[in-house]
């Protein structure tokens, strides 16, 4: 029984078990000595508010900190040993390494969970007529689905920034590796307070909360707002330490336009991150409010005004999309040089097309609202910002051709998925501009379209990408690879599942099916493509599940890996797998250019390299 | 040892860059919801106000600017390793943050004549001195650290982040509310 309580993750459980109560009471308390009836609401919020902190204290997230404010002296968190073996991985850690898996660990949980979600309304809709789900249930699952894997989505890019950009920039950790450990377990408390809205009747409104729909229903809608503005919290804090480790902690001399192109685009992520996501954080907070008192800052028929929740909300989730496509495309940029060893194509322009993304995706949000009755004059300078995104992302596909034409392909699985990652977010991106264009946006909005373009966008952008980085970087992790032939098994049911599912989404939008709905009129004729979608969307969750039996098999059986398994020139390779705790045992060197693949004798960097007595001395 | 063991634990200065950057990106990103708060106070409200009284209005904002002096003053105290002035400073500059708590929350919530549920104006007037309160009560909790530990002696002239960055706060919240208080209490009409 004491052995349970020494995992850090059980104390932080606890602690949400017992802050949860705390906050309820007070709230209960108080009402009660003010001689009120009980109004649950208010009490749940602050429940749920208090379990989240609860559990950091549980876990011993603030200890360091609770000591240095009282001025005493606290460990460097690189003297810290964590305990050996698979056990690290459950208790709070300073290391990039740990913390990288604890985001993948958690990120896979709430992909199957969100993708979970997803195959109970698609076998709802697999035919007209309601079949076992309740108009309520389905709403709440679909926006369960939505902000679940948004969530499964950030903390995915954060587990590839956390692991690989201080060992591509060659950094011992993160510039602030405290506030990294706080950055990924604030999200555990927050998922869990996310999914538990289910339990309190859920929401009607979808992932969006639109108001003044989220004021009316049942009262699920709080814990979804307080669940998102914990893992918002989680990004902000992530993004601010991500662009302080790329300033500030990469390795003498390598400059900016020097280091792996990776870091570019986290680098654009992160400042997406860390400013827009206030908004959505603002704009929920405002709602909660606005149910607990009264405040009418949305609701018509307080004076309030709807569409200013939505510019609120689109300010942050427009970028949003790009925060979670940035680093997908970024791991492209990465590793396709690696496979078809060549040079990387125009890495300035790449570089600077992730800022360029990052800056107008800050001027395009009110795209999502042509049909919603905003400013009419705001329509068609938002239609041509929104266009103008094309352009950035044009000049990646063409360095990828470009950076593919007359390689020498290698088809390992990694490469699999880049390919996959390129071809469905071409799919993803030529079927946006008909959703940017008002006048073709006004037939198609809240349409299967619509759902079938993001999907798309989100599969090509984070999915595939982020697929390939794991089947890239699981050696490194684990000192043993994943099997080729389950991963290629993988990529083809992936691929084929997913092609299916969009474009019949797609085109079944086009002929005027509806998104959002639990039931649709047979009439339309839509049984028979919806089963097909419904069956495909099963193809997606067999390969998903394939993908997790391959992880499981190649962390306990997988062929041990040995030495620089991808020929790959980026320094993590050029250092033992596993990683050794502290990185390198010598500050990495740059010497040359990161992607030149192909050059006779040339090196990006040296590693692990017996220092220059001339250096000790000078040291 | 090698050169790099050497550097693991880097110096302060290195950290001392490092940590700043940490703390402006941080002011970025919480600029984020005061400027979402202006947003939404010009999009419900246009060119109409909340009936204040100016006259409290004036004075917390008086209080509050007068206080980032002394804030600013005890930050330099501190680095000249004047202990003595910088304890006072940063005394002055929390009974002034507290003053200006009390102000807003104590008098200008109570008198004013309408609540959070009085209509849009009503809850914009709210939320943003409430949320604007909130920053000023962490950075007075902060202050009282600080000076709970500059007392005890912890801060030298080198090394005095945590002043610094107690400091740096303020002003930023005093900068807020150089944005907040026109826009409240001085722009447009009482509708």
């Amino acid at each position: 029984m004491k052995k349970i309580f020494s995992y850090d993750i059980v104390r932080g459980v606890i602690g949400q078990l017992i802050g949860t109560p705390i906050g309820f009471g007070l709230v209960a308390g108080i009402q009660a000595l003010l001689g009120r009836p009980l109004n649950a609401e208010p009490a749940y919020v602050v429940g749920a508010v208090f379990g989240v902190l609860g559990f950091l204290i549980g876990l011993g997230a603030f200890s360091d900190w609770y000591h240095m404010v009282l001025g005493e002296e606290v460990h460097e968190p690189e003297e810290i040993q964590d305990p050996p073996g698979a056990r690290r991985y459950w208790g709070l850690s300073f290391d990039h390494k740990v913390i990288g898996v604890q985001y993948g660990i958690l990120s896979m949980v709430l992909l199957a969970l969100g993708g979970t979600f997803a195959l109970i309304f698609r076998t709802e809709l697999a035919a007209s007529g309601r079949q076992f789900l309740s108009f309520q249930l389905f709403n709440s699952l679909v926006g369960l689905h939505g902000m679940v894997l948004i969530a499964s989505i950030l903390m995915g890019i954060a587990a590839i920034s956390n692991y690989v950009i201080p060992l591509l920039i060659g950094a011992r950790d993160m510039a602030f590796p405290r506030l990294n450990a706080l950055s990924f377990w604030v999200a555990v408390p927050a998922s869990l307070v996310l999914v538990s809205s289910l339990a309190l009747g859920g929401f009607e409104t979808g992932w969006t909360g639109y108001a003044p729909l989220s004021i009316r229903g049942p009262m699920g809608i709080q814990l979804f707002f307080v669940g998102v503005w914990f893992v918002g919290w989680s990004s902000i804090l992530g993004a601010l330490n991500l662009i302080a480790t790329i300033v500030r902690m990469r390795t003498p001399g390598m400059a900016m336009f020097n280091m792996p192109i990776l870091a570019w685009s986290v680098l654009a992520t992160s400042i997406m991150a860390l400013t827009a996501t206030q908004l959505i954080g603002l704009a929920f907070q405002m709602t909660l409010f606005e149910r607990l008192l009264g405040m009418s800052f949305f609701d018509p028929a307080g004076g309030g005004n709807p569409i200013l929740y939505q510019h609120l909300f689109w300010f942050y989730s427009h970028p949003a999309v790009y925060i979670f496509v940035l680093p997908g495309l970024g791991v492209i940029s990465e590793l396709l040089p690696v496979f078809v060893r060549k040079p990387l194509f125009g890495y300035r322009w790449i570089a600077m097309s992730s800022l360029g993304i990052a800056l107008v995706g800050f001027l395009v949000w009110a795209h999502h609202m042509f049909a919603a009755g905003m400013e009419e004059y705001l329509r068609v300078p938002f239609m041509y910002s929104t266009l103008l995104v094309a352009v950035p992302t044009g000049v990646k596909f063409f360095s990828w051709t470009a950076t593919m034409w007359q390689g020498k392909m290698r088809l390992q699985t990694p490469m699999y998925f880049l390919l996959g990652a390129i071809s469905v977010f071409l799919v993803g991106g030529i079927t946006g501009p008909m959703a940017g264009t008002v006048s073709t946006d006004l037939h198609i909005t809240d349409s299967y379209y619509i759902v079938g373009h993001f999907h798309a966008t989100m599969f090509g952008g984070y999915i595939f990408p982020v697929f390939a980085a794991i089947y890239y970087w699981f050696p490194k992790i684990t000192g043993r690879r994943m099997s080729e032939k389950l991963g290629k098994w993988h990529f083809w049911l992936l691929y084929i599942g997913f092609m299916v599912t969009s474009f019949g989404q797609m085109r079944i939008g086009l002929l005027g099916m509806r998104r959002r709905i639990a039931d649709y009129d047979a009439a339309l004729g839509f049984d028979l493509p919806h089963m097909i979608i419904t069956i495909a969307g099963y193809m997606v969750a067999v390969a998903v599940l394939l993908f997790f039996i391959n992880l499981y098999h190649g962390a306990r059986a997988g062929e041990p890996a040995k030495g620089n398994l991808w020929e790959s020139r980026s320094p993590e390779w050029l250092a033992p797998s596993p990683m050794p705790v502290h990185n390198y045992d010598t500050p990495v060197v740059v010497v040359g250019e990161p992607y030149d693949y192909g050059l006779e004798g040339s090196k990006y960097v040296e590693v692990n390299q017996p220092v220059a007595p001339a250096a000790q001395a000078a040291d | 040892m090698t050169a790099h063991a050497a550097t693991a634990h880097s110096s302060y200065a290195d950290k001392l860059r490092t940590a700043r950057i940490g703390l402006w990106l941080f002011f970025i990103s919480d600029a984020f919801v005061f400027g979402g708060l202006l947003v939404s106070r010009f999009y419900l409200l246009g060119s109409t106000r909340p009936e204040l009284d100016q006259f409290v209005g004036l004075i917390v904002t008086s209080v509050l600017l007068v206080s980032s002096f002394f804030m600013n003053r005890a930050e330099v105290q501190i680095s000249q390793g004047n202990r003595k002035g910088f304890v006072v400073s940063t005394a002055i500059t929390l009974i002034l943050g507290v003053a200006f708590l009390v102000g807003v929350v104590g008098v200008e919530w109570q008198i004013a004549h309408f609540g959070p549920d009085d209509g849009p104006a009503g809850a914009v007037f709210y939320m943003m001195t409430g949320m604007h309160a909130f920053h000023v009560l962490t950075g007075v909790i902060f202050l009282a650290l600080v000076l709970r530990n500059g007392l005890r002696g912890k801060y030298s002239t080198e090394k005095h982040w945590a002043v610094e960055a107690a400091a740096n706060y303020w002003h930023f919240v005093d900068l807020v509310w150089i944005f907040f208080y026109p826009a409240l209490y001085l722009i447009g009409t009482v509708a």
